[in-house]
C-alpha cells in the first residue's frame, strides 16, 4: 500500500521518556511567553518591593521593643513581603491555563497523544514554582542590600521549604479554579478580591497582639501566616522549629505544626482538585 | 475494512441534538468530503473523531481501534485541524511546530527535517520566525495545517479547511491535500462549500440534523439524481405568492418530476425535468397563463440539486434558516473544557 511509503513519524520512546518530552516542551512554552512578556514578572517583583519600602518607612520611627523579640519593623515585615510575593506570584497560575481553555490552544494539547496529561498541569506547577522562587529571592535580596538580614545555611532551607510548600498550595487553588470558573475574567476577579485581604488579615504587616481579637482569629486561621512565622523565625535564628512561632487564639503553634499545617494544605488541595482535573482533562 | 467506521452516534447539548443516528464509513487513501449546512453536525463528527467529544452512544472505530476505549492510540494515527484555529500568539511559527513535535515524541532530527519539508512545502519560509499574532488567516491555517501534518498521520481530520480564506491561500490547501492524498494518507474534510467538495472530494456524504442523508462519489450521487436541471424566472422579481402559483401550475406538465421554489435566489424555480423536449411544454404552459418567462437556464445534476433532492431545500437556504439560530456563545462553550 502507499501508506507505506509515509510511516508516522510518532513512535514509542518509552513512557517516561515522552512524559519529560512533553512536559518540558510545555515548560518551555510558558517560560518563552514569559520572556516575551516579562511585564508580569517586573510587576510581581515591583510591588512587593514598593510595600517592602514604603511599609518599612511608615513604621521606621516605631518605639522599639514593640515588636515580640526586639525585632525591628523592616525586618519583621520583610518576612511577610516575601511569602506575599510568592503567593501572588502562585494565584496568577491558573491564567495561562485558563487562556489556552478560552482560545480553544488547551484543544491542540488534548488532540495530542499525551503520555498523561497531568504534564500539563506539572508544567504549570514547575513553572510558576520557579517565577515565584524568583520573585521572592529577587525581594530577599533587596531586603539584604536595605540592611534587613539574611538568613543562615538552614534558615535559608527552612525559607526554600515553607515557601514551596505555600506555592505548591496556592498553585493547586489556582489551577482548580482556571478549571472551575467559566472565563478569565471571573478568575481574575477572584484574585483581586483574594489577594488584599489575605495580607492584611495575616501576620504580614502586624503580630498577633497589635490586633482586635476577631482579625487576630482570621490571622491565625490564614495559610499565609503558617508562611510567614517559619521565614520570620528563620530570619530571627537561631533556628529551633519546635519553638512556639504563633501563640493563637486557640493556642500555641511550634514552627513544626506551621510546616504541618502547610503539608496539610497543599496535599489536601491537590486531593480536591484532583476529581475536577481528571473530568475535564479526560 | 474502513479506516474510520461509525456507528449509531448519538450527541446531544442538553436539550439540542447535534448527531442522530449518524453512521459513516470512510475508506483508506481516500479524500472525504462531509457537506452540509452550518449546524447539521459536522463539526461534532470531526470532534468525536478527534476524541475531543464522547457521543451519547454509539462505536467509533478508527484504523480497527476502538476510540472511545484507546483514545490515546488514535490520537497517534491523526492530525487535527480544528475549524477556530488555536496557536500561541506569543510564539513563533517555528516554535509551535516544535512545542507540536514534542507533544507527539518525535525525535528532535526527525522532527527538525519534517518541519523543514513542511515549511517548504506550505511556503512558509518567509515568515515562520515571526510571531503567529502578526499572522493573517491564510498563514494561520497553513501553520495550522502544518502542525496537523508534522508527524505524518495515517489521517487528517479538518474543519472547514479553507472557510473565509482568499483564493490563493485556498488553493496553496487545497494542492496540499490532493498530494497528501496521492501520497496514501486519507483526509476527511467537512465543509459547507460545494465547490470545495466537488473539487476535492473522492467520495462524500451530505449531513442533514446530524444525519447522513446521501453518500457516494460526487458523480454518482449526480448520476443517481439523473434527469435535468431547469432554473426558471417568470419576472426578474417575482415574489413568493407568484413563485408558488407557478410552482403548482408547473408541476402538472407532463415529464416535470420536481419543483422547488429557491428563496435564496429571489423565488426562482428549480425544476427536475425527463428530458430536453419538456421545456417546450413548459414554455407552452406559462403562455397560456399568460405569464412571462425573463428567464431560463438548463443544466446537468449539481451537488446543490443532490442537496436539494436529499433535503427538499438548497444548501443556501439550509444556511440561511440556520444562521438566525446559531448561538455562538454555546458553541465555544461546548468547545471548551
Amino acid at each position: 500500500m502507499t501508506s507505506s511509503a509515509l510511516p508516522s513519524l510518532a513512535n514509542d520512546r518509552g513512557a517516561f521518556a515522552e512524559l519529560i518530552q512533553e512536559t518540558l516542551a510545555l515548560t518551555r512554552r510558558l517560560f518563552l511567553q514569559l520572556m516575551r512578556r516579562p511585564s508580569t514578572l517586573i510587576a510581581g517583583i515591583l510591588q512587593p518591593l514598593i510595600w517592602l519600602i514604603l511599609f518599612g518607612a511608615l513604621f521606621a520611627n516605631a518605639p522599639e521593643g514593640l515588636l515580640p523579640g526586639g525585632m525591628s519593623y523592616e525586618k519583621f515585615l520583610g518576612a511577610g513581603v516575601i511569602v506575599f510575593t510568592a503567593f501572588s506570584g502562585a494565584l496568577n497560575a491558573g491564567l495561562p491555563v485558563m487562556f489556552d481553555r478560552e482560545f480553544g490552544f488547551l484543544n491542540r494539547l488534548l488532540v495530542a497523544p499525551l503520555r498523561s496529561r497531568s504534564s500539563i498541569v506539572l508544567a504549570s506547577v514547575i513553572y510558576i514554582t520557579a517565577l515565584s522562587l524568583l520573585q521572592s529571592l529577587a525581594i530577599m535580596l533587596t531586603a539584604a542590600a536595605l540592611g534587613y538580614g539574611w538568613p543562615g545555611g538552614a534558615g535559608l532551607a527552612l525559607v526554600l521549604v515553607t515557601l514551596l510548600l505555600l506555592v505548591f498550595a496556592v498553585t493547586a487553588l489556582s489551577l482548580g479554579l482556571a478549571f472551575a470558573l467559566p472565563g478569565h475574567i471571573e478568575l481574575i476577579a477572584v484574585i483581586f478580591v483574594a489577594n488584599l485581604p489575605l495580607l492584611f488579615a495575616s501576620t504580614a504587616l502586624a503580630p498577633l497582639s497589635f490586633m482586635p481579637s476577631w482579625l487576630g482569629w482570621l490571622a491565625s486561621l490564614n495559610p499565609l501566616t503558617f508562611a510567614i512565622e517559619p521565614i520570620r523565625a528563620a530570619y530571627r535564628g537561631p533556628l529551633d522549629l519546635s519553638s512556639v512561632l504563633l501563640e493563637a487564639p486557640y493556642g500555641d503553634v511550634t514552627g513544626f505544626g506551621c510546616l504541618s499545617i502547610l503539608v496539610a494544605l497543599t496535599v489536601g488541595l491537590f486531593l480536591l482538585i484532583r476529581p475536577l482535573l481528571n473530568r475535564k482533562l479526560s | 475494512m474502513p479506516l474510520i467506521e461509525l456507528r449509531h452516534l448519538h450527541k446531544a447539548y442538553d436539550s439540542v441534538v447535534a448527531l442522530e443516528d449518524l453512521n459513516l464509513d470512510v475508506p483508506e487513501a481516500c479524500l472525504y468530503g462531509l457537506l452540509g449546512p452550518n449546524g447539521a453536525g459536522k463539526t461534532s463528527t470531526l470532534r468525536i473523531l478527534a476524541t475531543l467529544l464522547e457521543p451519547d452512544s454509539g462505536s467509533v472505530q478508527v484504523a480497527g481501534i476502538d476510540a472511545l476505549k484507546d483514545p490515546r492510540a488514535v490520537r497517534r494515527q491523526l492530525g487535527y485541524v480544528a475549524q477556530e484555529v488555536a496557536i500561541d500568539k506569543i510564539l513563533t511559527g517555528r516554535e509551535l511546530l516544535q512545542l507540536q513535535g514534542d507533544l507527539y515524541h518525535l525525535p528532535r532530527s526527525a522532527r527538525d527535517q519534517r518541519m523543514a519539508e513542511l515549511i517548504k512545502r506550505l511556503a512558509m519560509e518567509a515568515w515562520v520566525d515571526r510571531r503567529c499574532g502578526t499572522y493573517s488567516g491564510g498563514m494561520r491555517r497553513r501553520l495550522d495545517l502544518a502542525a496537523g501534518l508534522l508527524h505524518r498521520p495515517r489521517l487528517l481530520l479538518l474543519d472547514e479547511p479553507t472557510v473565509g480564506l482568499d483564493i490563493e491561500s485556498r488553493s496553496a490547501i487545497w494542492d496540499v491535500l490532493r498530494q497528501l492524498v496521492s501520497q496514501g494518507t486519507s483526509v476527511l474534510l467537512s465543509s459547507h462549500y460545494l465547490e470545495e467538495v466537488e473539487a476535492l472530494a473522492d467520495r462524500m456524504a451530505i449531513i442533514d440534523s446530524g444525519r447522513v442523508i446521501a453518500e457516494g462519489t460526487p458523480d454518482g450521487l449526480k448520476q443517481q439524481l439523473g434527469g435535468d436541471r431547469v432554473t426558471l424566472r417568470v419576472r426578474e422579481f417575482s415574489d413568493a405568492s407568484e413563485a408558488d402559483r407557478v410552482c403548482r401550475l408547473l408541476q402538472l406538465v407532463e415529464g416535470v418530476r420536481q419543483v422547488v421554489v429557491n428563496r435564496a435566489q429571489g423565488f426562482s424555480l428549480n425544476l427536475v425535468i425527463d428530458e430536453e423536449a419538456v421545456i417546450h411544454r413548459l414554455r407552452q404552459c406559462l403562455d397560456h397563463e399568460g405569464l412571462p418567462v425573463f428567464a431560463l437556464a438548463q443544466s446537468r445534476p449539481s451537488l446543490d440539486d443532490v442537496y436539494l433532492q436529499a433535503t427538499g431545500r438548497t444548501l443556501m437556504d439550509a444556511e440561511l434558516a440556520l444562521a438566525g439560530k446559531r448561538d455562538i456563545k454555546q458553541e465555544k462553550r461546548q468547545s471548551m473544557r
